[in-house]
């Protein structure tokens, strides 16, 4: 589903994101980004959302080649990409509702089907009732649950998630994490970034370290090992 | 195909009713933005009405360009006739008026207040006279020109004077007034497409947060481009109508006094209003400045926004 081979991503100020970056994520698996902030995790997520595109290397996700895919391309690119946020990106002056629905709308989903797809997902972050509500009127929790839901709504075959527990209590976070693993479970593969390394290990399941823009060798990635030797 | 063509469609109407209800939420600058608009095509529309009324103002008689053929007071009325005759064979005439001398003595007495002094005269001093109205096709200076060596060429021709100068610069005043009309219309609606093109994009970065996470789900250039197109339709739509509404109101307050003079001159002139004609320009104006002014604006501002998470 994604792979990265040898991908660098140098920001135009001169700071290195990630640097000789390998690795490799199947269908339907689930994996952990970890690392100090500042390591490259949100990197790596934006190269695989193409929210940036690798200045050497190459990144491929579900079959595209990021670093070469037409700009036209790249709306339906990101239509396959669930995408959750620490801080969220709800828009706060809109209802839980049209946030969730949003996804559905940019795609051109008819309005019945819409209906439907948004009462799904927010049942299944247990938030159904709260359509009409501001995000403003949520907790905390609450609004990450909203913004999980919009991006699950469209059913994508990939869903990333960066630091999505950042500013949750251990219980919330357990839960939500609890949440993208049931994703998982139905055929979704998951990338989560989070410097939560007890939750991490607590759910045992597979995690690519990075540190200052490197993979660090992991124990069942042998590219992703192989790389971090150099 | 027709199921993808709804979707298109609702999605237009979609992107339409979302524009309007964003306009119709803060009526205040809205209604500052229409004033501005409206004010910049009120005044083209203005001068257009101002141009079409001094014509019919004017009546037939600004095309009317006649000829007086004035012959000399000895020719006898049959030869008079005769020549007329020979004239009306000439192309380029369309009408020629015998006025003997008794008849223009008969008029000129009615008409002139001179009617008593005339009566000391024991002769009628006056001239026989053709009025000779050129063919339409037979205006310009040069034909106009022509008719006029034709007449003063016969030897029983006095004098031949064309009643045109004041038509012609008539004509001509209503020719610059045409133009400026054209110049203010040119520079008015690139002011409606700069006003129209910094309120969108004003809004564009009111909206900046919306326009990432709608391009981070997937939303296309066009899909985010769109109601802001709208919203620039709207706005020059909107201010055509409000400009509509200024000209009619003007034109009301002005039709009864404008009905007064032209009473004092015997005239039943009444001031007219804008034409269907002149307002589906008006509209389909305000409209396409409104699309272009959104355009530009979304094509310059839309770009720069790129997601970053």
């Amino acid at each position: 589903m994604i792979v990265f081979d040898r991908a660098s991503k140098r920001y135009p100020n001169g700071r290195e994101g990630v640097s000789n970056v390998s690795l490799r994520v199947e269908e339907g698996e689930m994996v952990f980004l970890t690392g100090r902030s500042g390591a490259g995790k949100s990197t790596v997520l934006k190269l695989i959302a193409l929210l940036e595109r690798p200045t050497r290397g190459t990144v491929v996700v579900d079959g595209k080649n990021t670093a070469t895919l037409a700009s036209r391309h790249i709306p339906a690119f990101r239509r396959r990409i669930g995408i959750v946020f620490q801080d969220h990106k709800l828009l706060t002056e809109r209802p839980v509702f049209d946030n969730v629905a949003l996804p559905l709308v940019v795609a051109g989903t008819p309005l019945k089907e819409i209906d439907k797809r948004v009462r799904a997902a927010l049942d299944q972050v247990g938030l159904l009732g709260k359509e009409r509500a501001l995000p403003l009127e949520l907790s905390v929790g609450e609004q990450q649950r909203v913004g999980i839901a919009r991006a699950v709504v469209s059913k994508p075959p990939l869903l990333i998630a960066d630091e999505p527990t950042g500013n949750l209590d251990p219980d919330l976070a357990v839960e939500v994490m609890r949440l993208f693993k049931r994703f998982q479970e139905v055929g979704v593969t998951v990338v989560v970034a989070t410097h939560d390394v007890h939750l991490v290990r607590e759910l045992g399941l597979r995690e690519i370290v990075l540190d200052h823009g490197h993979v660090q060798g992991t124990d069942d990635d042998p590219l992703a090992g192989m790389v971090a030797t150099r | 195909m027709s199921l993808v063509l709804a979707a298109y469609g609702a999605r237009h109407v979609q992107a339409f009713l979302a524009a309007l209800g964003r306009l119709a939420r803060n009526p205040f600058s809205t209604f500052l933005t229409l004033i501005v608009i409206a004010l910049a095509l009120v005044l083209p529309l203005g001068l257009e009405l101002l141009v079409t009324n001094a014509r019919i103002a004017t009546g037939g008689f600004a095309n009317a360009i006649d000829l007086s053929v004035y012959f000399k007071t000895e020719v006898p009325l049959a030869k008079v006739e005769q020549l007329a005759k020979s004239a009306r064979e000439r192309p380029g005439i369309a009408q020629i008026e015998v006025i003997s001398a008794d008849a223009a003595l008969v008029e000129f007495r009615a008409y002139s207040g001179f009617g008593a002094a005339l009566g000391v005269l024991n002769a009628n001093p006056l001239p026989h006279i053709l009025h000779v109205r050129p063919a339409s096709d037979a205006e310009s200076a040069q034909s106009l020109e022509a008719l006029r060596r034709y007449f003063a060429a016969w030897p029983e021709v006095d004098v031949v004077q064309i009643d045109a100068q004041w038509v012609m610069r008539f004509n001509a005043i209503l020719e610059v007034l045409r133009r400026l009309l054209i110049v203010a219309a040119t520079i008015l609606g690139a002011g409606v497409v700069a006003v129209i093109g910094n309120t969108i994009r004003l809004e564009i970065l009111n909206r900046r947060g919306e326009i990432e996470v709608t391009k981070i789900v997937g939303g296309s250039n066009g899909f985010v481009r769109r109601p802001f197109l709208y919203a620039g339709i709207l706005y020059g739509l909107g201010g055509a109508l409000l400009a509509w509404g200024i000209a009619a109101s003007a034109v009301a307050m002005l039709a009864a006094p404008v009905a007064a003079l032209a009473r004092s001159y015997g005239s039943r002139y009444a001031l007219v209003g804008p034409t269907a004609q002149e307002l589906a320009i008006l509209i389909a104006g305000g409209v396409i400045l409104g699309w272009l002014g959104a355009w530009l604006s979304a094509m310059r501002h839309l770009r720069s926004i790129e997601p970053r998470a």
